[in-house]
């Protein structure tokens, strides 16, 4: 995929989210974006993103994932479920995985965050995301980042001496498409 | 989600004060808050952060080990002190939820997780444990994953943690900003109030957990079956811990999970081992002594069998029984 397509997909889908929140404020009271009228009390915090510094104003309810995708425009790191189950939303803090939609981005200030957008040294891709593409270990894309992001904590905890520790390590994150022999096969490609 | 106000204390006396306002609720690692709030089953006015409190710490000293409220389930699962004494906590972490959750969740948290009772979860239903006396479509609706113990006429939700089983299994006792709680009497059962889940008081902060470290502990296994190979919650599990003298069970302590409305001690299934060799007829009666009080529903009647069987199985392996 090609730089310029991708900004192209971005462009839909942030039009057509703005479709969505106009609809939402149409209706009354418990929708998100109602409330947010309401209550407008955000918070001032500096995210430290990709190793680079983002000051922003969020409410303290917008979880770690909205707000790399709806503020910083890393929509790179996507949102399956919002509840912890897929693993679409992983990203890195201090190294460590985490789900970000099961975190407040005003708790993740003062540490090192990297998402799927880090991972590249210059025009070079990660060795991980080299493997997905030689393995074919993706289909839709959907889980994609959060597979790699995952995949590249699990190598670097050592999780990797068997396939079977890979799929149990790597359990965290679900393919609708079904690639998880290719994405263990990409692990171990990438860890070897 | 509802909006709140967050404060982020750096000492326990801020974060129990701050606690201390009718709406305010703790945050650790916010895998089950955050949820619980997203999905309408709880609101509350602040939210108070408490990972800036020094309360991470895995020590052991002397025959104690203390795990800090604050320590994630991942370092406590790979700690060496506790998988060399405690096998039990380490193993059903190591089977509890994804190395991302495991990497968030802390330990304090993890005991207060809420029931994963599908309708306690969905805002357009009624729930006791929701609101109390709106009633408890579980008793005749979708309860295959519902308790068969310690349930009532109010509420049969079973407790959803696997660390809570362990930690029953070994003796801990829970350390708070005002008290120590043995582990036994933490959890309550729902009776009239099934909203009411600890003995915890509104503010009271969990700041750690002590395990003594025994040869009883040190012998202790965790089996947990799902209803699929991971990253699922328990459908029954089994913690035991076993301290043999030559043939004979000296100690025993045996807890379930997935089958009970609190993390489950069986004091009747002990008995049936405690004094006697270990075989297929002790082990068969005391499975049939942890059974004897059940009570099913439609759809998990299953349960009693499945439970007597991994309670077996697991009995078989922890003390080589063929
Ligand atoms: C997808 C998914 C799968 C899961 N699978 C499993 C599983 O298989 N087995 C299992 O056991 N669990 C499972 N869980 C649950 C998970 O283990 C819990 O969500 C987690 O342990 C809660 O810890 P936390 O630090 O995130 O708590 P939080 O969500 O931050 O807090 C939970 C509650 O505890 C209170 N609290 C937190 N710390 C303290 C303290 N120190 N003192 C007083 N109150 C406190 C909070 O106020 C809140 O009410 C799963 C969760 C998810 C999202
Ligand atoms: S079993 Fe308990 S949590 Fe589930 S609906 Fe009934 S009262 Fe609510
Ligand atoms: S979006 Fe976070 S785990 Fe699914
Ligand atoms: S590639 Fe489609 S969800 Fe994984």
């Amino acid at each position: 995929m090609t730089a310029d397509s991708e900004y192209k997909r971005r462009t839909v889908l942030k039009a057509g989210s703005a479709a969505v929140t106009a609809t939402l404020v149409a209706t009354p009271a418990a929708t998100p974006a109602a409330a947010a009228q309401t209550d407008s009390s955000s918070v001032d915090m500096t995210l430290r993103v990709n190793g680079r510094d983002h000051r922003l104003a969020v409410e303290p309810r917008v979880t770690l994932l909205d707000a790399l995708r709806e503020r910083l425009d890393l929509t790179g790191t996507k949102k399956g479920c919002d509840r912890g189950e897929c693993g679409a939303c992983t990203v890195l803090v201090d190294g460590r995985r985490i789900k970000s939609c099961l975190t407040l981005a005003v708790m993740r200030q003062n540490v090192e965050i990297t998402t799927i957008e880090g991972l590249v040294r210059g025009d070079k891709l990660h060795p991980l995301q080299e493997a997905f593409i030689r393995q074919d270990a993706l289909q839709c894309g959907g889980c994609t980042p959060g597979q790699i992001m995952s995949g590249v904590a699990c190598i670097s905890e050592g999780h990797t001496r068997s396939a079977d520790e890979i799929r149990e390590w790597m359990s965290g994150n679900l393919c609708r498409c079904a690639c998880y022999p290719n994405i263990v096969a990409a692990i171990q490609d990438a860890a070897k | 989600m509802k909006n709140f106000t967050y404060a982020a204390p750096r000492n326990v006396a801020d974060a129990v004060r701050l606690a201390g306002q009718p709406d305010a609720r703790f945050i650790a690692g916010g895998t089950d808050l955050l949820n619980l709030m997203k999905d309408g089953a709880q609101s509350h006015g602040a939210i108070i952060d408490i990972n800036g409190l020094a309360l991470g710490d895995i020590v052991q000293r002397n025959d104690v080990i203390r795990i800090g409220a604050l320590a994630r389930m991942s370092d406590v699962a790979a700690h060496p002190a506790v998988r060399r004494s405690l096998p039990v906590v380490s193993e059903a972490l190591l089977n509890s939820a994804s190395p991302q959750v495991r990497n968030m969740a802390a330990v304090g948290g993890n005991v207060l997780q809420r029931t994963r009772c599908g309708y306690f979860r969905d805002s357009g239903t009624t729930c006791n444990k929701k609101a109390p006396g709106s009633g408890c479509p579980a008793l005749e609706g979708e309860n295959r994953g519902h308790a068969i113990l310690g349930g009532s006429d109010h509420c049969i939700a079973v407790h959803p943690s696997d660390l809570a089983v362990a930690l029953l299994a070994v003796d801990a006792v829970v350390l708070t900003d005002r008290r120590r709680i043995p582990f036994a009497d933490f959890h309550v059962v729902p009776g009239t109030t099934p909203d009411q889940e600890t003995v915890l008081g509104h503010g009271e902060l969990i700041t750690g957990f002590e395990i003594p470290v025994t040869p009883l502990a040190a012998r202790s296994r965790y089996l947990k079956l799902r209803d699929r190979a991971t990253f699922e919650f328990a459908v029954v599990a089994v913690a035991a811990a076993l301290n043999m003298r030559g043939d004979t069970v000296r100690d025993v302590r045996l807890t379930f999970g997935g089958v009970a409305t609190k993390p489950w001690r069986s004091p009747e299934a002990e008995e049936a081992l405690r004094g006697k060799p270990l075989t297929t007829t002790t082990i068969t009666e005391a499975g049939r002594a942890l059974v004897r009080g059940a009570v099913t529903r439609d759809h998990n009647a299953f349960k009693v069998d499945l439970v007597q069987r991994a309670l077996d199985g697991l009995l078989r392996d922890l003390g080589g029984v063929r």
